[in-house]
């Protein structure tokens, strides 16, 4: 990246993180850990460990893995879906993305700098419900030790690395969203079809993932590996699967990225 | 002379629709190039062509000698509209679309949208929102877009639209200074007004075609004299005109007129007075600029299919 493309990059990081629907949905995504940490504080149950709802009480830094585990499937790909359907379709709605190509942006680069302003967005959205639920889980619950999903115990500090793989792991799951989100904002002018086509993308394959009787296509769903980051809080780390689910991952960030730059590439801007 | 834009066979199809249709532009370096033509004519669809955002179909055009991608950060655009994001103000849009120009530099960055909305009159606006903006401010705003650096070329699609009329002397006298610096201007407009009083050149689009294109002053002189005698007796003014031998003769309440043709004005006026007809005016007159465009293009101002 040169220094002018960085300036293009901080300018659309501006464009996203100071728009108001967005912050928004930040502040939710944040309520989600805090909300379940005093729920469960609330309920005043000592659920047994080796659950991540159970490991809470034993230790607050399982507060951020349960946000995890609830905003994965759906929460996290709508955030995802906003933004990235925004990209181009907003800028097409708005009549700015003719301006932005006569200036000239260049379409590949505008592309280039859309994705990785959805691909900050995503890691943005992980480390708000990382950190949200070690706040919350400090506040509420223990901290100290803590004992792994298969039994094993380890300092708190361990535990804060593997959550910082999640973390990193859960990013590179919902940039396939992104990059649905991305190729979809290339075939339309309206922001919000854009948003919704991508979500029901990412809900079909969880539904599909839900049904034995497709098993064999189970694999080479996008959402398939969405949770295997629970290897991470195992020890040893499982790395196998979490390696096939990163796989699968960047297997469809190149080919929707790849179907978006040949759309855009050669497309009429007509709006 | 060099050509700021240049075009061979430049060919736009829609589906089934030729919305351009093998034009052949050449618009002089340095020229104010006015491109007329009904409502659905091509005219915004070309632009679109010679700035990327459309690709041609077929044909070829260079804009200031070069491809469209080396010369756009040469180039202003104002297309179809101003167009900016609602919630930023017009400081915050403008450099936005200066941070996506990897030639500009961000140190000026600042300066340069200070300067473009002073040159526009949007001094006092520049800290509020645009979707607080009136129509007015939205095309200055737009213009100020054209000019964050300097240009060689300025594409302007109906620049004064949605102006007052006090706004629309100012852009026209802004568009008559930058081209007295030297700035191409191609100027979109259907305003007739506008392209007399600001352009060197024209062309004229009608159904995809450029219909005729040339010195504003070729298009003019192209124009036959007419005469126009006012008189309470049009039947033996009309007699006495035939007489002489003007042709298309047209009589009407009041007045007749004639092409003049080879004669000589007072020639024909001495006819007429020895013919013993009543001569209250008489007046050689060329056809408006608005004639001979309904002439050109077979229309007025209706759309085209």
């Amino acid at each position: 990246m040169s220094r002018a493309d960085l300036r293009f990059f901080g300018s659309e990081l501006g464009m996203v993180f100071r728009r108001r629907r967005n912050l928004a949905l930040l502040v939710i995504l944040a309520c989600v850990p805090l909300l379940i940490s005093i729920a469960v504080k609330a309920s005043g149950h000592d659920a047994p460990g080796g659950s991540i709802f159970g490991g809470i009480t034993d230790n607050g830094l399982f507060a951020a893995l349960a946000g995890f585990l609830v905003l994965t499937p759906l929460f996290l790909p709508l955030m995802i879906s906003v933004v990235a359907g925004d990209s181009i379709a907003g800028e097409a709605s708005s009549g700015t993305l003719r301006y932005l190509l006569a200036i000239p942006a260049g379409r590949s680069r505008l592309l280039a700098i859309k994705f990785a302003a959805i691909v900050t967005w995503c890691l943005a959205c992980a480390l708000v419900i990382a950190l949200s639920g070690l706040l919350a889980g400090l506040v509420f619950f223990p901290s100290g030790e803590l004992t792994l999903l298969s039994g094993r115990v380890v300092s708190y500090g361990d535990g804060v690395v593997r959550l910082l793989l999640v973390l990193l792991y859960v990013t590179a799951s919902v940039v396939t969203v992104g990059a649905i989100g991305l190729f979809v904002s290339t075939m339309t002018e309206a922001p919000i079809a854009a948003m919704a086509a991508t979500l029901t993308l990412t809900i079909v394959s969880q539904v599909a993932d839900a049904v034995p009787q497709l098993g064999r296509i189970h694999g080479w769903l996008p959402s398939h590996y969405w949770l295997q980051w629970v290897d991470l809080f195992r020890d040893p780390i499982i790395t196998s699967r979490v390696g096939t689910g990163l796989l699968v991952a960047l297997g469809y960030v190149l080919f929707f990225t790849a179907l978006a730059w040949a759309r855009f590439g050669g497309k009429d801007i007509t709006a | 002379m060099v050509a700021a834009i240049a075009s061979e066979g430049l060919t736009k199809r829609f589906g089934s629709l030729n919305a351009v249709d093998g034009i052949d532009l050449a618009v002089p370096a340095g020229s104010v190039y006015g491109f007329l033509g009904p409502n659905g004519s091509g005219k915004t669809t070309t632009i679109r062509v010679l700035l990327g955002l459309v690709f041609a179909t077929s044909g070829s055009h260079v804009l200031l000698g070069t491809s469209t991608q080396r010369a756009l950060p040469k180039v202003g655009a104002l297309v179809e509209g101003p167009a900016f994001h609602p919630y930023l103000s017009g400081t915050a849009n403008l450099l936005r679309l200066d941070a996506a120009d990897r030639t500009a530099d961000a140190s000026t960055a600042r300066a340069r949208v200070g300067s473009a909305l002073e040159r526009v009159g949007l001094t006092a606006a520049a800290g509020k929102r645009y979707r607080a903006y009136s129509l007015g401010m939205r095309q200055r705003l737009g213009i100020a877009a054209a000019l964050l650096r300097p240009r060689e070329l300025l594409m302007l699609d109906e620049p004064t639209n949605g102006l007052d009329p006090q706004g629309t002397r100012e852009v026209r006298s802004l568009i008559a200074a930058l081209a007295g610096e030297g700035v191409t201007v191609f100027l979109s407009s259907h305003l007739l007004s506008e392209v007399e009083q600001l352009c060197s050149d024209v062309g004229v689009m009608s159904a995809g075609r450029l219909v005729w294109q040339g010195a504003l002053a070729d298009l003019r002189a192209q124009q036959e004299p007419y005469v126009r005698v006012e008189t309470v007796q049009p039947a033996e003014a009309r007699q006495v005109l035939e007489s002489v031998g003007l042709a298309g003769v047209e009589a009407a309440d009041g007045h007749v007129r004639a092409r003049l043709g080879e004669a000589r004005p007072e020639d024909v006026v001495a006819a007429l007075v020895r013919g013993g007809v009543g001569v209250r005016g008489f007046a050689v007159e060329r056809a408006s600029l608005e004639e001979q465009f309904v002439a050109l293009t077979g229309e007025g101002f209706d759309v085209s299919g």
